[in-house]
């Protein structure tokens, strides 16, 4: 791997209800290089999104980060200032999210919010500001930009306006770039798009990128490699081209045969019986193990440790290979 | 745009006769109009000469043609109490409701929204927590109570403000302003508190509810996640996003000001419009009162029209004008 | 690219360990329960609605002196302040007015009234307005329209307001010279006649819901009247709402009652109400006698804090939003 921009290390996130503290994220972690793409994938309420607020430093409260800690080119940032910490957001570290129709302010014309955004970091005049915001709309692929920055975000489709906010996460050429769900709230015809314009981005500004999705077909196509998450917790992963040829976490196994394929003939999509666990109920040892196929005791009482398999990383007794050993 | 606005003063207008037609109403058909004007001991056919001058014969209809082309030409009948024509009496009583009215709301705007604001982003503070306990108790206890606690306090013990009246008055050709001299500022202060502090709770309770739940908007995240300085991202995004909605109810809230007038004028035994209708009721003078109706409503529908101009000015979705998409 | 969606599906939960609790125990768990539990607030509040309207109920064997029998009055009592100050007589802890009248029984049996009014009113208005909501949801066209317009008009106007029309224009009507009893339900009817537009909102949105849903159409299959099914299925849906509405109501009419006493156009000074005793004592406040408007004022005041908190609660407590 070349450069590494992000480093993850069992970073737990907790939410203190009125219940009680319950864990979202439960000792993650990970890696992106430059210009990589980690794919994070898993059901909705797996912690994919929360683990991306994390690293941006934005969990609304009552959450906070609990455990663990957070590199970007190897300098701490979980532990700055607020004040720092808003310094490194937008500036080197980029978010998208995943509904564009909400994401821009609808009282701000387009113009306004993309210079608004590079003053905030650079030493811009507004004038110059302007001149690289029209850049930045002719980048991101919106027709007559000159025009277009005048607009208000109403006057733009979802696809136009997603552009809109990737031309703002880019703004300040971030290293990093956070993309919760991007495409989901988009029509079918938009999506592949939208993901071909942020890789080709990333891949020009040698941007690292966390691509968060629940859509597999997004993360085998725009990803280089993927994290799959289960519980809060990251149940296996490695190079994308492995992990979907060959999974081998059993949750990750069964996810693979959820997806449907051309070359499948089945009338039926295989399925993982039974449902994630909520936060409050999470089962002692592998969070996975009342639905696994392939339980046995030890996973219902002790977490299995994340242990190379292949190029992958898989966090699951069946590939402990000492203990079948001994 | 120009169609929304026409529409509006349709709107505005049916209102309008809606109220006529129920003041109308009332001026007709609430007890006898001849009974107001002369004795019990007044023979019949004297009544009936009576009926027949105020065209009280004629067919509703009629009669509702001509009380609304009267009341457009500003006739509103003569007062049973005062012997006096209804127009003349509500404007000399006009310019200390308006100044009372206008300085209420000044207050409950700006201490309204300021107070909002603070409770929204900083929430587990002390001083949002009396603020919030002192909003509960602007919106639960009567005015008249309030005044009366106000009076008792500044007035009666500490014996700073006046406790009724305007105070000395100027005289600028038919409006009366309590502006000018320093005794009549002093008797605004405690009437103004009084009729502002409900309006100004609402405002700051919905300043509040409304900006927090902005401050959870995905462009605020956004804008977060921008790198804003939390000045910018508090006050220029979530505030103006704020304001929005808050125009339109706060601006449909500062009409009942003049209404809520009412019962402060009353307290304070303050010589405006209020006071008169309060009078009206007590006395049952049937043209006061209709009379003013009649104003309110239309000072209402006055103000729902400026307030929907407004919101389109400062919302750009409804401009639809300048949409190009 | 399609839309690949590895969401696990519809698949049932995963048992929980525990069984499923008890009807007892699952209201002891419930959200409403605990917030109530932890809302000393609420809590609070809800003893002091008790506590005072154990004594309005109360009121003819608790009070010292029945403020309406001119019999029991006594000029030689006039005027007396609290127990506490030095000039203080019992049995008349609260002081008395000028006729002689016991602050104390006064505050009492204005608290019944208040409370009545305020009840009677709430009550008046939760019918007009739910029966004018299930009208409108449920024939639409003109009528709902009308219904509607009327509610928006109204809805521009404050509520005390449109009372105090509804009141000088009976008053006109009936030649202003009414009994104790009619007053009652003069007033009643314009507080009524003031506060029906939310009931009526909330219950005509919920019909318009309930009305396009299969089951009425299924009812209607087997025989049942739409009027009916409605009754029965859209009442349910609407008792949340509908009762927190009434729970803040209720202090609006406490206050519309207490105000048109206060203006001289409520109850009258033989039979007061607490407004119509802060009224009169209003006119003490600056010969010193504070006692007379004092306590009457403070009753109000904690009646309408105390129930507007419990609304306040309630309110968010049934809004799942705001969790």
């Amino acid at each position: 791997m070349t450069e590494t921009i992000l480093s993850v290390r069992d970073l737990t996130v907790t939410f203190d209800t009125r219940r009680g503290p319950l864990t979202a994220i439960d000792r993650v972690s990970f890696d992106i290089g430059r210009g990589e793409i980690l794919g994070v994938v898993g059901e909705s309420g797996a912690g994919k999104s929360v683990t991306g607020s994390a690293v941006i430093g934005l969990i609304d409260r009552p959450g906070r980060i609990s455990g663990g800690e957070i590199r970007l080119r190897g300098e701490r940032i979980d532990t700055l200032s607020p004040e720092a910490m808003r310094r490194v957001r937008g500036k080197r570290i980029g978010m998208i999210f995943q509904d564009p129709l909400t994401s821009l302010d609808p009282l701000f014309r387009v113009g306004d919010q993309i210079v608004e955004t590079l003053r905030a970091h650079t030493e811009l005049s507004a004038r110059t500001a302007r001149t690289r915001a029209i850049d930045l709309l002719a980048e991101v692929g919106i027709p007559a930009p000159e025009r277009r920055i005048d607009g208000y975000p109403h006057e733009f489709s979802g696809g136009m306006r997603q552009r809109v906010v990737i031309a703002l996460a880019l703004a300040a050429e971030p290293e990093l770039i956070i993309a919760d769900e991007p495409t989901t709230a988009l029509d079918v015809s938009v999506q592949a798009q939208i993901i071909t314009l942020l890789k080709r981005l990333c891949r020009e500004h040698g941007t690292a990128v966390m691509l968060v999705t629940h859509d597999m077909g997004v993360i085998a196509e725009a990803a280089d490699r993927v994290a799959v998450m289960y519980a809060g917790r990251v149940a296996e992963i490695g190079p994308v081209a492995a992990v979907i040829a060959k999974p081998h976490h059993p949750y990750a196994v069964g996810l693979m045969g959820a997806i449907p394929t051309l070359s499948q003939e089945a009338d039926r999509l295989s399925q993982i019986p039974g449902s994630m666990p909520r936060l409050t109920a999470i089962p002692q040892g592998c969070a996975f193990n009342p639905r696994c196929p392939k339980v046995f005791s030890r996973c219902r009482v002790e977490r299995p440790e994340p242990i190379l398999v292949g190029a992958s990383r898989v966090a699951c007794h069946l590939y402990d290979v000492t203990e079948k050993a001994a | 745009m120009l169609a929304f606005l026409l529409r509006r003063v349709i709107q505005a207008a049916a209102v309008l006769a809606v109220v006529g037609l129920i003041a109308f109403s009332m001026f007709r058909f609430a007890g006898d109009p001849v009974n107001q004007i002369v004795g019990p001991d007044t023979p019949a056919s004297e009544r009936a000469e009576i009926r027949k001058s105020l065209g009280l014969d004629d067919s509703v209809l009629v009669q509702f043609a001509r009380y609304a082309g009267d009341v457009v030409r500003g006739r509103l009948g003569i007062s049973y109490q005062f012997r006096q024509p209804v127009s003349q009496l509500l404007a000399e009583r006009m310019p200390a409701t308006l100044e009372l009215a206008f300085c209420a709301t000044v207050f409950a705007l700006v201490v309204g929204v300021l107070m909002g604001v603070y409770c929204a982003l900083r929430r587990e503070s002390w001083l949002a927590g009396l603020f919030q306990a002192v909003s509960l108790i602007g919106i639960s206890l009567p005015t008249f109570l309030i005044g009366i606690l106000l009076i008792y306090l500044f007035s009666v013990t500490l014996g700073w403000l006046p406790s009724y009246g305007r105070g000395d008055t100027v005289r600028l050709g038919w409006w009366t302003t309590g502006f000018l001299t320093w005794s009549g500022l002093k008797a605004l202060i405690l009437p103004s508190i009084t009729l502002g502090l409900f309006q100004m709770t609402l405002i700051m309770r919905l300043v509040r509810a409304e900006m927090l739940e902005v401050l959870r908007t995905d462009y605020i995240r956004f804008a977060r996640a921008r790198g804003l300085s939390t000045r910018a991202v508090h006050l220029r995004h979530a505030l103006k996003n704020t304001l929005v909605p808050v125009i339109t109810i706060a601006g449909l809230q500062l009409g009942s000001v003049i209404a809520f007038s009412i019962i402060t004028e009353t307290v304070f035994q303050w010589p405006g419009m209020g006071l008169l209708f309060v009078q009206a009721v007590q006395n049952v003078d049937i043209p006061i009162m209709s009379a003013y109706l009649l104003l309110v409503a239309l000072i209402f529908v006055t103000i729902n029209l400026v307030v929907d101009i407004l919101y389109t000015v400062v919302d750009p979705r409804l401009r639809l004008s300048t949409a190009t998409a | 690219m399609s839309g690949r969606d590895i969401d696990a599906g519809d698949a049932p939960p995963v048992p929980l360990q525990a069984a499923t609790p008890g009807r007892i125990a699952r209201w002891r768990d419930s959200d409403l329960l605990a917030s109530f539990l932890g809302s000393k607030i609420a809590m609070a509040a809800l003893l002091a609605t008790v506590l005072m309207v154990g004594l309005a109920v109360a009121a003819p064997l608790i009070s010292p002196q029945n403020p309406y029998d001119p019999a029991q009055l006594d000029l030689i009592n006039s005027n007396l302040p609290p127990i506490w100050q030095a000039d203080g007589q019992a049995p008349f802890y609260l002081g008395t007015d000028d006729q002689g009248r016991d602050v104390l029984s006064a505050v009492l049996y204005g608290l019944r009234l208040s409370l009545i009014v305020g009840v009677l009113g709430v009550i008046t208005s939760g019918v007009l307005g739910i029966a004018l909501g299930l009208v409108a949801g449920y024939a639409g066209g003109a009528l709902d329209t009308l219904i509607m317009r009327i509610a928006d008009v109204q809805l521009t106007f404050p509520a005390i307001l449109i009372a105090l029309v509804v009141d000088g224009v009976a008053r006109a009507s009936f030649g202003g010279a009414l009994d104790v009893g009619p007053l009652i339900g003069l007033i009643v009817i314009s507080i009524g006649l003031s506060f029906w537009v939310q009931y009526a909102r909330t219950v005509r949105s919920s019909v318009m819901v309930e009305k396009g849903k299969d089951y009425v159409q299924a009812a209607r299959l087997i025989g049942l009247t739409p009027p009916v099914i409605l009754v029965r299925h859209v009442l349910p849906n609407v008792t949340g709402p509908v009762f927190v509405i009434a729970t803040i109501n209720l202090a609006l009419a406490i206050i519309t009652e207490a105000t048109l006493s206060f203006l001289g156009t409520g109850l009258p000074e033989t039979m007061p109400s607490l407004g119509t005793l802060i009224r009169t004592g209003n006119r003490f406040l600056f010969s010193g006698e504070w006692w007379i408007v004092a306590f009457p004022g403070l009753a109000l005041a904690g009646l309408v804090i105390a129930i507007n908190l419990l609304g306040d609660w309630l309110r968010d407590a049934l809004n799942p939003k705001l969790q």
